[in-house]
């Protein structure tokens, strides 16, 4: 009888086939997640916080499902052990403990949180949803000048040298010259090569977003949740195109306020619309913190629609003069379905118009969650044709 | 030589002596990451499929948590081959270079094992290889989702082959054939002399139907890997491979699966019973291997009073000493080679043993509150043998083909007793559609015992 003993490097050492088919099923649960995603994403709780890129998802494993009896009334089956007829082998759990117990090892039913980059979500939205990249204002965007570097020069300061390339220019001259001569002399002047700084115009690629919310009485906890919403996915689009993004909060009811993020979706307010307010706010902001030359600005705007009748003609100025200064300006009216509201109202008429006139406005309705994805579609296909 | 070399040569002349009889074994010392692969796959290379990833995960966790140690494996054939975990001590080894020994005996002489052999070959181990092979150059060719669509039906009905069939199978004749004419007895002849009795009309030639084609399937078949890689319309070559692939694979499992508490249980006898007669250990290796023996035969987990599983090499191990004691060896082989766990269990589990092993039927109540039912020995018994019935999986079969190509499966509720779980039977239903091409249909019962079609379309 001989007894073998794996040689150096046996066959099943050259790969896990355990491992192999663990990818394989946590691939079927990406693809699984990423399908529902939607879903899944509109009904969590999830909104920015800078910094925290990324969601956690729990799932379960996929079952790979087989014929099986139904749950019988009461299951039974054989043990072994001292104990008489109705002796209690296992007290019954509480109600209240069945969560908890759950999740436990109990039934043997692991759990394990599949973890998603928003990043990598928001990617799979725009080729789920089909929306085009974003681009940067043309002409506005070419004034930022600044040294990058081009090309290579024989002559030049010390500290722009380039040795790499240098080496190379030696070695390609010492390479045709004729061979026998003993002086080879290493590197000599002709092959210095020195890094070329030019000044250039580079596009800007900072982009300042404003959002603001309607937080008068008529909104209520609904309407800000999918106004919070569409602003969460708006952002990340933007934030795919541009290196740095700079947002701003800003809510009003008769008056506007700016505020941080986690404070925005709070704020709240018995006053009554007046969305001048708001729109005189943010004009002030572009004008002095975000210059749009060197900015692309996008202001995003949720109400719902009900303006003071008095602001109609001074909301119409400013939004019109700020419409002029912004990439894009999206205004999406949240509340009742659409189809049941007698007329326009006041703001939607506004932007329409505006947006009848050429200029860079989506409008778009928000009633639940589906609107959502409607909207973003929306947005960002209009806005990519504006250009 | 190493010493185990030396120990295994020296135990298997022990077992030579005490009459058992095996294929050769290919012993070979392997890794924990292979064990565990094994441990998940059933074979040491068989076809990828990610509902192994999660059995996979699941396995490193219980081995995590120390609730399962594996010290061999070893499958049958001719050779036989046994893999021994490579960090199993010396005594362990010993240990369980005996048992795997006493799996060999077992394995040779059983009638169901001795069947799937004369039927598969001994080369079970190669043939799986070369299937995943196979499956591999399918992936390649078809893409991964069309693979695995197809291994989502076949590794889902996996169980649902007929274990009393053959391995290899012919399709079902064309025609029904002609049934021979019953010869006449004395009364139908004497009957026939009588007068006035005329002779049958010949049937007018036009009229003659002809050979009647077969109804498929002629009667329900079991045999649904079988069936399917038979007459699933339009299924590509490669697809029947696979199916059939799995069918021999699982027809492979079955003696293991079906003999289990009685082959765990000739092992685990054997080797006690070569290592007391191993006079050539050394006394500190003999003892190591013993503690090692009662690890792995006893009941309980340490600490317990009470275990809602029995353990099949405690049960089997018990069993297998008292046929012994009782009968004689010459007895207990012949029951080996003729029972499989029914009639093992059935035939020699007594009430004497039952209640001296503690043995008793549970009930798992609302709230997953678990009661000790009863003792009672038939209870007992068929709580045991419960989970072995066909297979371990409901009675399905494929009944009719629609004229439109659906495939019509059922349920034999009568005799599982309840309907199927419906939600994973759809899902069933939905795997089978996609390799059926048309659709499929199963009829059971709900929980308040009417009839109910499923239907994946």
């Amino acid at each position: 009888m001989s007894i073998r003993i794996a040689a150096e490097t046996p066959w099943y050492e050259l790969f896990s086939r355990g491992a192999r088919d663990w990818l394989r099923h946590n691939q079927k649960v990406r693809s699984a997640v990423k399908e529902s995603l939607p879903d899944l994403l509109a009904g969590s709780d999830l909104i920015t916080r800078p910094g925290n890129r990324t969601v956690a998802v729990p799932v379960k494993f996929l079952e790979h499902a087989r014929f099986r009896l139904a749950e019988a009334q009461t299951q039974q089956g054989a043990g072994q052990g001292k104990g008489q007829p109705g002796d209690v082998l296992q007290p019954a759990r509480d109600q209240g403990d069945q969560q908890g117990r759950a999740g436990g090892t109990g039934n043997g039913e692991i759990r394990f949180v599949v973890e998603l980059k928003i990043d990598e979500i928001v990617d799979w939205l725009w080729e789920e949803l089909k929306l085009p990249e974003l681009k940067p204002k043309r002409a506005a965007t070419m004034d930022e000048p600044d040294y990058i570097r081009e090309g290579w020069d024989k002559r030049g300061a010390r500290s722009r040298l380039d040795r790499r390339r240098t080496m190379k220019e030696a070695v390609k001259r010492r390479s045709v010259q004729e061979r026998g001569t003993d002086d080879v002399v290493a590197i000599v002047n002709e092959d210095l090569r020195f890094r070329q700084l030019v000044r250039r115009a580079t596009p800007a690629t900072n982009a300042a977003v404003i959002f603001a919310l309607d937080v008068s009485g008529s909104m209520d906890e609904a309407q800000r949740r999918l106004a919070k919403q569409f602003f969460f996915f708006a952002l990340q689009g933007i934030r795919r195109q541009y290196t740095k993004v700079e947002t701003v909060f800003l809510a009003h009811a008769a008056e506007a306020w700016e505020f941080d993020e986690s404070q925005f979706f709070q704020a709240s307010s018995s006053g009554g619309t007046v969305t001048s307010s708001v729109a005189r706010l943010a004009l002030e902001l572009l004008q002095n913190r975000f210059d749009t030359s060197r900015y692309n600005a996008y202001f995003f705007y949720a109400s719902d629609g009900e303006n003071a009748a008095e602001d109609r003609e001074e909301s119409r100025r400013v939004l019109d003069e700020l419409t002029e200064l912004v990439n894009y300006a999206g205004y999406v009216e949240t509340g009742g379905v659409a189809t049941f509201r007698p007329r326009e109202t006041q703001l939607a008429e506004t932007f329409n118009e505006f947006k009848a006139r050429g200029a860079p406005v989506g409008v778009s309705h928000l009633g639940n969650q589906e609107d959502i994805w409607r909207a973003i579609r929306e947005f960002f296909t209009e806005q990519a044709r504006s250009e | 030589m190493t010493e185990l070399e030396e120990y295994a040569e020296r135990i298997e002349g022990l077992a030579k002596r005490q009459g058992l009889d095996y294929y050769p074994v290919d012993f070979e010392l392997a890794p924990q990451s292979l064990m565990t692969e094994i441990a998940v796959y059933g074979l040491p290379i068989r076809m990828p499929h990610w509902s192994f990833g999660v059995r996979y995960i699941h396995q490193l966790v219980r081995q995590s948590m120390g609730h399962s140690k594996i010290f061999e494996v070893m499958f049958p054939g001719d050779p036989c081959r046994a893999f021994l975990m490579d960090t199993n001590s010396l005594a362990e080894n010993a240990l369980v270079t005996a048992h795997v020994i006493g799996h060999a005996d077992f394995s040779k002489n059983n009638q169901l094992f001795a069947r799937f052999h004369d039927m598969a070959g001994g080369n079970i181990v190669e043939h799986a290889a070369a299937h995943a092979h196979r499956i591999q150059q399918a992936i390649d060719a078809a893409g991964v989702e069309r693979v695995e669509g197809v291994l989502d039906a076949a590794l889902a009905l996996e169980s649902h082959v007929d274990v009393n069939g053959e391995l290899h199978r012919t399709r079902y004749p064309e025609f029904i054939p002609d049934k021979p004419k019953p010869r006449a007895n004395e009364f139908q002849q004497r009957y026939a002399q009588l007068p006035g009795v005329s002779e049958p009309e010949a049937v007018p030639l036009g009229l003659q139907v002809g050979p009647q084609r077969t109804r498929i399937p002629p009667h329900p078949e079991y045999d649904m890997l079988w069936f399917i890689a038979n007459y699933a319309p339009e299924l590509e070559q490669w697809e029947r491979d696979i199916f059939l692939a799995v069918r021999a694979e699982s027809l492979y499992f079955y003696p293991v699966f079906a003999c289990q508490i009685m082959n765990e249980g000739w092992a685990s006898y054997w080797h006690a019973r070569l290592l007391r007669e191993a006079e050539f250990l050394p006394q500190h290796t003999y003892l190591a291997a013993i503690k090692a023996h009662s690890d792995v035969v006893r009941p309980f987990a340490s600490g317990e009073q009470t275990a809602l599983a029995i353990n099949p090499y405690h049960l089997g191990f018990t069993l297998w000493e008292r046929i012994v004691d009782k009968h004689g060896l010459a007895r207990a082989r012949q029951v080996m080679k003729e029972e499989d766990d029914f009639g093992f269990i059935r035939n020699y589990l007594d009430r004497e043993l039952a209640e001296k092993l503690d043995l008793f039927v549970y009930e798992v109540r609302e709230g997953d509150e678990i009661r000790v039912a009863n003792r009672d020995l038939e209870a007992v018994r068929e709580a045991i043998l419960a989970p072995k019935f066909n297979f371990g999986a409901p009675r399905v079969a494929a009944v009719e083909i629609k004229p439109d190509g659906g495939l019509v499966l059922a349920h034999e509720h009568s005799s599982d007793g309840r309907g199927l779980d419906t939600g994973r039977a759809k899902k069933v239903l939905e795997y089978t559609r996609r390799v059926w091409r048309r659709p499929v249909r199963l009829h059971t019962v709900n929980d308040r015992g009417e009839n109910v079609e499923l239907t994946a379309s």
